[in-house]
């Protein structure tokens, strides 16, 4: 069990983290979901001991890492351009953790050649072992990062942006695949990122951030139905904000939970309507307020046309005072 | 006729600039190189070569390549490790740091080696106590080393900054994290990684240090056969108007520059190592 | 479980990274070592010897005759460079001719050669019976041991400055703002002396005041092909030099100052221009 608690960091004048309070459990896949400084990267590096913290503890288990090196802190991190050793083969690569224990510690060189090689089968990169990161492609060198990280045997896996220098397909299939990876090995593993799709695909939980605090931790189900700030609502899948009949509040609304209504809804002034996989996309303004408005019908039924005003309702919808917004 | 491209030259006017730069270059580059080959040889291979195995000229020769073999490293070492200090860790005042390992480049050789006179000197702040102590400094091998450091001071640093620079430390810290420890992530990490740029600021650092002259003039007292380095003995023979002397010396240190520049275009060419304005 | 505690300076940013210590204190240890308590002797004799020696030494007719000849040459060779630099790395960038590699290797030459290889191959050609030397003596034109000679030799050591200040500038430079002002009408000129001069006039003059700066300071390459007559030829550098021979150190001193603090005023204005500029233009 991995535990932080009440973590602060500032750099300079600027406060990266603020009081960031989280619990990962045996086993778990975690997400950092936040825009660019957010914190969410710093809060990875913390947790691996790249980073200290102004204040706070850090726990592994029950022990207090905070002042273990991150050397000793048996972390596998992955970072966002690999980072690999351009002048090491890839074998070599993956076998520099152990090579580098002291001797009494470091396994046999044969123990150590199978070790890697074992690791390149298990990232489905066997036999690639002779080549040099820079003879890989994008999605091999993110594999053989992975099984560097994971032959120290680490307590905790560690990927800053994973996928983040990859390109939409190599990044789908990647994805599909540490998934699986994860459920097989099941090592708690925690990674960053600022694409909220990636975050619900694959975490277990999502620890949603932004300026240096969390805004909500939960199931990927739960952030999205139930966002617990707005920022979070906005942030996570797209969402419409509509006036609340008190006059003071803010309705948050999904597109796909907003329906046509006869009578007794807010009228909209359509402006385009496109495709939009299984749907349709209309986008219109409401009349009085100016608000831009995204709605999502079901394509199987005919569309509104351009000029043409509808009446609206949200199916389900969440409130959030005016304050925090 | 032929169509002219809106954002080329005709091609009368780009070969005439070819031709005017290259004129330009031949007459102030070539020449000059020319010319130290061709006084060498004027009186045939022999004279080339007794000029060449005269007993101060091989003394000279030999004192240069101490020099440079003793500076040489000093300031690669130097280099290595503020170039680590400065990429690798921030600290207020870093780029002041920066500005002050160049200082040696704005200095003229000139002066370079009056400094040195002025603290080790007979007349200098160090000076008595040196005599008194018998330990000589200024007209002796180790102020010829020290202006030699000073000359060549910023050259491997300043190669290495911006090379490490642009490099992070992201390696060095993935090899932290896989726990190796510092010598091992330096030897096993940084090093193969800055080893080209390396290589290229030691060859253009020796490149200086063997073919200082002004620095070394002021500190060496150009005592033949024990401070006279290759360049003070040309000036040396010269001055006597041993002409094929003079410039069989001078084509060593021609034929040490033109290797210089060859290495450096490949390293250049090889390993996308930037050209920028150097000294 | 090994623990390792984190004892740190307070004054620079955490890092995993071991080695601050060390490296950090050995150069520091070895820059004051080195360089700055030996340029430090220099202020300290100046400002020892009161305002008054300072002056009558420091710009007495004979230095004064010296300066004037070497920032004199210097400018006047900068100037060249200027011109000539420019157009050697206009063609380097942007045509491609056989045997380019070799001569852009070549414009390195200066660095690479030592300047009193330099000096006596510039005097082999100039002299009056060199290999040029001897068709311009007849014409009248004296070109070894005049202020035309030292400009030669100054042509040469300050020749890569502005081509390597002006090279990644131009090939940074791309096709597209040419191509832009060729379909709003420019000429070849008007693109040339309007857009392409006004982006590489900063590294330019960057050029020529690094090529000024170090031909202010020139000796090697210069006092063979000078003559060395005091109040005529006679740089600064070698005053220098003619005046420590004298024992006369604080002479030396005074002048060595002077040229010293000139090529601090230009670099630090140099300096503080491009960092004006960078900021107006917001890169």
């Amino acid at each position: 069990m991995i535990r932080v608690q009440n973590i602060t960091k500032r750099f300079g004048e600027f406060p990266a983290l603020h009081g960031i309070d989280l619990e990962v459990k045996p086993g778990e896949f975690i997400a950092l979901l936040g825009p660019s400084g957010s914190g969410k990267t710093t809060l990875l590096r913390i947790i691996a001991g790249l980073e200290f913290q102004d204040s706070g503890e850090v726990f592994f288990h029950d022990e207090d890492v905070s002042s273990v090196g991150v050397g000793e802190r048996q972390v596998g991190f992955v970072f966002q351009h690999y980072a690999l050793f351009r002048h090491m083969t890839v074998a070599e690569n993956v076998a520099f953790g152990l090579t580098v224990r002291k001797a009494k510690n470091r396994p046999a060189k044969s123990v150590i050649k199978a070790r890697a090689e074992e690791l390149l089968r298990l990232v489905q990169l066997d036999g690639l072992g002779s080549r040099y990161p820079g003879q890989l492609s994008g999605g091999q060198r993110q594999r053989v990062a992975l099984a560097r990280a994971l032959a120290i045997e680490p307590r905790l896996l560690l990927l800053d942006e994973p996928f983040g220098a990859l390109d939409a397909k190599v990044r789908k299939d990647l994805r599909r695949w540490l998934k699986d990876l994860h459920r097989q090995m099941g090592l708690t593993s925690i990674f960053v990122t600022h694409d909220q799709e990636e975050a619900l695909e694959l975490a277990d939980r999502v620890v949603v951030m932004d300026h240096g605090v969390i805004e909500q931790i939960g199931t990927p189900e739960q952030v999205y139905m139930e966002p617990a700030t707005p920022f979070v609502a906005r942030f996570v899948g797209e969402t419409n904000q509509l006036p609340a009949s008190d006059g003071k509040d803010m309705l948050h609304v999904r597109p796909h939970d907003l329906e046509i209504v006869a009578a007794d809804g807010d009228a909209v002034l359509v402006d385009n309507v496109f495709r939009k996989g299984g749907c349709w996309r209309v986008e219109g303004t409401l009349t009085g307020g100016g608000k831009v408005v995204e709605i999502d019908l079901d394509a199987s039924r005919p569309a509104p046309s351009p000029g043409e005003t509808v009446l609206i309702r949200p199916r389900r919808s969440k409130i959030f005072a005016q304050t925090g917004a | 006729m032929s169509r002219q491209h809106s954002t080329s030259e005709g091609r009368a006017a780009r070969l005439g600039l070819i031709a005017l730069a290259l004129l330009f270059l031949g007459f102030f580059l070539v020449l000059p190189l020319l010319a130290v080959f061709s006084e060498a040889l004027k009186q045939g291979l022999g004279a080339f070569i007794d000029a060449v195995k005269n007993p101060d000229a091989l003394a000279a020769i030999r004192l240069t390549l101490l020099i440079a073999a003793i500076s040489v490293p000093l300031n690669m070492v130097f280099g290595v490790a503020a170039s680590w200090a400065i990429t690798k860790f921030r600290f207020p005042g870093r780029n002041l740091l920066v500005t002050l390992i160049d200082l040696p480049f704005s200095v003229s050789p000139v002066v370079s080696g009056l400094i040195f006179v002025l603290l080790f000197g007979a007349n200098g702040y160090l000076g008595p106590w040196l005599a008194a102590h018998g330990v000589k400094i200024i007209f002796a091998v180790p102020g010829i080393v020290l202006a030699t450091v000073f000359i060549t001071f910023p050259f491997v640093a300043r190669e290495l900054i911006p090379l490490m620079m642009e490099q992070g430390k992201d390696d060095e810290e993935a090899a932290i994290s896989l726990g190796a420890n510092g010598w091992q992530t330096f030897w096993h990490v940084t090093l193969p990684n800055i080893r080209w740029g390396l290589l290229y600021g030691v060859l253009l650092c020796n490149a200086r240090a063997m073919g200082e002259f002004g620095a070394v003039s002021v500190v060496s007292g150009h005592i033949r056969g024990e401070t006279n380095t290759m360049p003070l003995h040309v000036e040396i023979l010269y001055n006597e108007y041993d002409f094929v002397g003079a410039f069989a010396v001078a084509s060593l240190l021609a034929a040490l520059a033109l290797v210089t520049l060859v290495v450096k275009s490949l390293l250049e060419w090889r390993f996308d190592l930037h050209s920028g304005a150097k000294h | 479980m090994p623990t390792t505690t984190f004892r740190r300076p307070d004054w620079r940013a955490p890092s995993v990274l071991p080695g601050f210590g060390l490296t950090f204190g050995f150069t520091l240890a070895w820059l004051t070592l080195i360089v700055l308590i030996p340029l430090a002797t220099i202020f300290l004799r100046s400002a020892g010897m009161g305002w008054h020696e300072f002056v009558a030494v420091g710009f007495s007719h004979r230095a004064l005759a010296a300066y004037r000849l070497s920032f004199g040459t210097a400018a006047a060779a900068g100037l060249v460079n200027a011109l000539f630099g420019l157009l050697v790395a206009w063609v380097l960038v942007r045509y491609s001719f056989p045997g380019k590699r070799v001569v852009s290797a070549l414009v390195d030459l200066p660095f690479a050669l030592p300047t009193a290889v330099a000096g006596i191959a510039l005097t082999a050609i100039y002299a009056p019976t060199g290999w040029i030397g001897q068709y311009l003596e007849p014409l009248g034109i004296k070109v070894a041991f005049t202020p035309i000679g030292i400009t030669i030799a100054l042509v040469f050591i300050g020749l890569p400055f502005v081509v390597r200040s002006v090279e990644p500038v131009l090939a940074d430079l791309g096709h597209d703002v040419e191509e832009a002002a060729a379909t709003l009408g420019a000429n070849r000129v008007q693109t040339f002396s309007q857009v392409i001069f006004p982006a590489i006039a900063p590294a330019l003059v960057t050029g020529f005041a690094l090529a000024f700066a170090r031909g202010v300071g020139e000796y090697g390459s210069v006092i063979f092909i000078s003559g060395n007559m005091p109040g005529k030829t006679e740089i600064a550098p070698l005053l220098i030099v003619t005046q420590l021979e004298q024992y006369a150190y604080a002479g030396a001193t005074a002048i060595a100052t002077v040229m010293m603090l000139v090529s601090f005023v230009i670099l630090f204005g140099l300096n503080t221009w491009q960092a004006v500029r960078r900021r107006r233009l917001g890169a």
